[in-house]
């Protein structure tokens, strides 16, 4: 790993329409991390991803992706380096799943081979075996499965950063924590760099290097996992408040004796 | 029914089908583009829709009327027939080829967009296609419309079924009206089913 961040963010504001929804953002990524971006709905983690990833322009500071400004990349080259999971997945409904995930290296004008060959790779890697569901159209898929298929098309160039924005919200717990293992897996063996989006504390803590806690469109802190947990801020004490809470109904109903 | 008649309603029948035929295709590739082109510069939406709107409300044998005199696209004949029935399709292609660029779903545009589609990839790859079904269906009002229009071409001396029609109505002879309007009528029929069919095929895929 080297020493300079992959991605910095300096004095970062952005604006929707007349509302300053993002303003004061500093933060550097360094490779191999996974930063949570946790925050309360509407608190503008979808607006910072959007940003990082150029479909939002900048309303002051700037954003370093790979040592180089934003403002200077080829928008079209800068989007292709990074993999996105849109929230609520964002595929296209005209084109099967194999057709969804090969598609930036097909514009990357890769070998049909080798697209083929890293389509089944991975929609193996996210459990969808590729025989049954690479022929599939999006309608035909669960919400789970069109979850999956977002991280693999993502994945699919193999990026040097994810930006995930909710990847597993809307799934069945089970589903959930099954998807959360297998991103963690997905890490260890990959070792790719994220930005992952969630307002599930329980999710930041199992997934995160570090947690950036957003509130109202400005970082309230950033956090490792043990720093959070000790944290005293009245936002990080809310979503810790939830998180026990959440403990003592299950101590509660977890059968005694 | 003589063979003579059999015969004549076959000629005029498919005379009748190249004028829509080329009417419509000539008219498709100008809406079709147009309409590509309108969604890239909304300020001109409002003015060329008017006017393909004000196109349409001329009363066809007005039009024509007016086409008659003009110099290259008027005169007696076929040409000017397919002038005029182009003007008439346009409207409806056009109309429906935008809204159906201008209704491919916001996420699924800034979907394309976050992936690094650059804007003709988009256009291609993504409007475009998800649009098919409403150009489609734009195809299929104008030329069920243009199948009736195309009857009163006969009154420039541009053939087709209008040719009995006319006929008819100068022989004050039913029979000769229906030789026309009958095959008129069956051909709007089939173009109507048959292309509905086609947007239904290529939307379920
Ligand atoms: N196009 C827009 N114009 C104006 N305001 C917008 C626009 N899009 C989003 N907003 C506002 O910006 C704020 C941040 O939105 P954003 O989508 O980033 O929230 P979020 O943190 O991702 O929330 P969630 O967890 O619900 O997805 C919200 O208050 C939202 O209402
Ligand atoms: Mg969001």
């Amino acid at each position: 790993m080297d020493g300079s961040p992959i991605l910095e963010i300096r004095d970062l504001a952005c604006r929707l329409g007349e509302r300053l929804i993002l303003r004061g953002i500093n933060l550097d990524v360094r490779e191999g991390e996974t930063i949570v971006l946790l925050g309360r709905s509407g608190c503008g983690k979808t607006t910072l991803l959007k940003c990082v990833n150029g479909l939002i322009p900048l309303a002051g500071g700037e954003i370093r992706f790979e040592g180089r400004s934003t403002a200077e990349w080829d928008l079209i080259r800068l989007r292709r380096r990074m993999g996105y999971v849109i929230q609520d997945a964002g595929l296209f409904p005209h084109w099967t799943v194999a057709a969804n995930v090969g598609l930036v290296p097909q514009l990357e004008e890769w070998e049909p081979a080798r697209i083929e060959e890293r389509v089944h790779f991975l929609l193996r890697t996210v459990g969808l075996p590729p025989g049954e569901f690479g022929p599939r159209y999006p309608r035909q898929l669960s919400g789970g499965q069109k979850q999956r298929v977002g991280i693999a098309r993502a994945l699919a160039a193999d990026p040097p950063l994810l930006l995930l924005d909710e990847p597993f919200a809307a799934l069945d717990p089970i589903t959930r924590f099954e998807l959360q293992k297998q991103f963690l897996a997905l890490r260890e063996t990959v070792r790719k760099t994220a930005l992952f989006v969630t307002h599930d504390v329980r999710e930041a803590l199992m997934v995160a290097t570090r947690i950036v806690l957003l509130k109202e469109g400005m970082i309230d802190l950033i956090a490792t996992r043990d720093e959070f947990l000790a944290a005293r801020s009245a936002e990080a004490q809310a979503f810790l408040a939830g998180l026990e809470e959440e403990w003592r109904k299950q101590d509660e109903s977890a059968p005694r004796g | 029914m003589s063979r003579r008649l059999a015969a004549e309603i076959a000629t005029l029948t498919l005379e009748h089908l190249w004028l829509v035929l080329i009417a419509i295709g000539v008219a498709a590739l100008i809406a079709v583009p147009g309409a590509i082109a309108l969604t890239r510069r909304p300020a001109w939406r409002r003015w060329v829709l008017g006017l393909a709107n004000i196109l349409q409300t001329i009363p066809s044998l007005a039009l024509f009327g007016f086409l008659l005199p003009l110099p290259v696209i008027g005169g007696i004949g076929r040409h000017t027939a397919i002038v005029a029935l182009c003007v008439y399709a346009l409207l409806p292609i056009l109309r429906n080829t935008l809204l159906g660029i201008l209704g491919v779903d916001a996420g699924v545009l800034e979907s394309a967009v976050a992936m690094g589609m650059t804007r003709n990839q988009i256009l291609w790859r993504v409007e475009l296609p998800l649009a098919v079904p409403a150009i489609l269906a734009g195809l299929r009002i104008a030329t069920v419309a243009t199948i009736g229009t195309a009857t009163i071409a006969a009154a420039i001396g541009a053939g087709g079924l209008g040719v009995f029609i006319f006929r008819g109505i100068a022989t004050v002879d039913t029979s000769v009206v229906l030789a026309g309007a009958v095959p008129a009528a069956l051909m709007a029929l089939l173009a109507d089913e048959g292309l509905e069919w086609i947007e239904k095929r290529l939307s379920r895929a």
